[in-house]
Formats: C-alpha cells, structure tokens, sequence
C-alpha cells in the first residue's frame, strides 16, 4: 500500500469518518472535525505505523492529509 | 479491541495497598497484573491470593524508576495484549529525612520513583486508553501531600505533584472518556508504617478523629469503586481516606 493510501486509512480510523471525506486537500480540523486530541493520535499513529518521529514543532505544521503525506514521504 | 482480557495493572503489587488493590479488582473481575521491583515472591503470592478467590493474576518485574523499562513493558505486554481497563499508579518509596539533611541522592531518588515513574507509566497507559477510548487511572497520593509531614519533604513533594498531575490528566484525557483521580490516604497500617515507633503511632492515632489507623483495604475499596461504572462522572478528584485525619 502506498505512502498516500496508508495516511488516508489512518486518518479513516482515528477520525472515525468515511474514507470518501478524506481528501488530498482536506485539513484535519477545519474539514474533518479533529480536536487537538485526534492530531496527536494521528501523530502517534503515523509514528508508529511508519516508524519515524515527528517533534512537536514539525507536528503543528501537518494541517492537511497531503502535508502528512509529504512529511511521511521527505521522511521515511 | 473487545476480545483482549480486561485488565487492572497495579504498579507495586507486592504488599500493602497495592496487594489490597489487586485481591479486591480481581473481585471486580478484572485479570490483574502486578509489578515488582526486588524478589518475585512476595508479587506471586499477591497472584496466589488473587487466583484463591477465583481470579487472574501475573507478576512482572519493572523498575518504575527506570524510564526505557516502562516504555518497553507497555510495548510487550500491554500494548494490543490486553485490554487495559485500569491502571492503579501505586508503586512507592519512602528515604525519610529533615530537608537540610537531605542529600541530593535522597532527593531525586524519591521524586524519580514517584512522580516520575507515576507520570511514565500514566503516559503509557493514556495512549493505549485514548485508542481503547475508555479508561480508569488511579494515582495513589497520600495526606502528607494534603498536610505536609516533617522528615519527608521527597516523598510529600512527589506525592503532591501527583495531585497536580491528576488534574491536568483528568483535563486532557477526558475527551476520550478516561478518568484521573488519586486516593489519598491517611495513616494506613502496612510495611511502610510498620517501622514507625509506638510513640509516633499514638501521636498519629490522636490527630485522626476516628482514633484508629485505616487498613490497605479500606484503600482498595475505594479504589474498587473509582474503577467502576458507579463511578463514570468522577474524575480529577482527589478522594481522601483517612479517619478524619485532614479535612
């Protein structure tokens, strides 16, 4: 499964939404209803399912599905 | 998720309050694990206790002083082995002492053992609960952390962080339906209290109100009871049980 696929399963899951809402372009709280909670979990997740490490700093500028495919992708 | 064994964990569950706890949670049905710092033996006969009256215990070694080994416990054996429904921060230590005889060693060792290890653990267990979106933490403080109580500026210090800590975890974890609270009691007759002279217990005994010492249990009790469903809408509270002893 791709990066790209990978994040958007994530994000399905720990936003409990439907895999249709989850687009690109999508940001997290504005479009897909997550408080500050569901970010550090999708942090978490994300850490964890691809084996990096993303500091807080770094964190607060992931605020789209596609700025976390990126940093997954400049990371990995 | 649901198929894994609900489970309480009890950091120190070698004896005193943190036996009690283990013997009445199992009674709540819980599979209960305990930790142990030193010798195995006294951990396993808490399991003995527990799997007498009908239910499920395991002893693990782990140094709740030691960060990496907390880390790596909750990795291997909690994370997506159990379901873990509650967790009893009870583990602790005394090295007593007046503050300016304090040596730093003193100092940190209890603060580390304590409150370090206490929030180490509560962080671990979080992330697993904010997954499982639901789950119980009981931190267990003390009335010296109310009172304060000469000789133990370490020990009231950490034991009063976990007040702070409580409060700030009840605040940040609720969203996900996990409730803080602390337990803080009194004078409480176990190995800890034991070595106290005759003296110092009546002075004790004389400030408590119900003029006797409580028991492990009358701990586990309440701890029994913040992990239950009776007790959903409590949370960042910090329940005293101490005879009347600090109001």
């Amino acid at each position: 499964m791709s990066v790209d696929q990978k994040v958007k399963e994530i994000v399905v899951e720990q936003l409990g939404i439907s895999a249709d809402e989850v687009k690109s372009d999508s940001k997290f709280v504005e479009d897909l209803g997550a408080d500050s909670l569901d970010l550090t979990e999708l942090i978490m997740a994300m850490e964890e399912e691809f084996d990096i490490e993303i500091d807080d700093e770094k964190a607060q500028e992931i605020l789209t599905v596609q700025a976390a495919i990126d940093y997954v992708n400049a990371n990995q | 998720m649901s198929k894994l064994t609900k489970t309480a964990l009890i950091t120190g569950g070698s004896r005193g309050i943190g036996r009690a706890c283990a013997v009445r949670l199992a009674k709540s049905g819980y599979q209960v694990y305990v930790t142990y710092v030193s010798s195995p033996e006294p951990a396993l006969e808490t399991c003995k206790m527990v799997e007498q009256s009908g239910g499920k215990a395991s002893a693990f070694a782990l140094d709740i002083g030691d960060y990496q080994a907390i880390v790596d416990f909750f990795k291997e054996k909690i994370k997506d082995q159990v379901f873990l429904d509650v967790l009893v921060n009870n583990a602790g230590q005394t090295k007593d002492g007046l503050l300016v005889r304090m040596s730093q060693e003193q100092w940190q060792q209890i603060i580390n053992v304590n409150l370090n290890g206490s929030f180490f653990c509560l962080q671990q267990a979080a992330k697993i609960m904010m997954r499982q979106k639901t789950g119980r933490i009981i931190n267990i403080s003390s009335v010296t952390a109310q009172s304060g109580n000469p000789g133990q500026a370490n020990y009231t210090a950490a034991k009063a962080g976990l007040i702070g800590l409580t409060k700030t975890a009840a605040q940040e974890l609720a969203p996900r339906n996990i409730t803080v609270n602390a337990v803080a009691p009194g004078f409480i007759e176990t190995d800890m209290t034991a070595s106290l002279n005759d003296e110092v217990k009546e002075k004790y005994q004389s400030m408590i109100p119900l003029k006797r010492f409580g028991s492990a249990e009358d701990i586990a009790e309440t701890v029994a009871f913040l992990a239950s469903p009776e007790a959903s809408y409590i949370t960042g509270q910090v329940l005293s049980i101490n005879g009347g002893m600090y109001m």
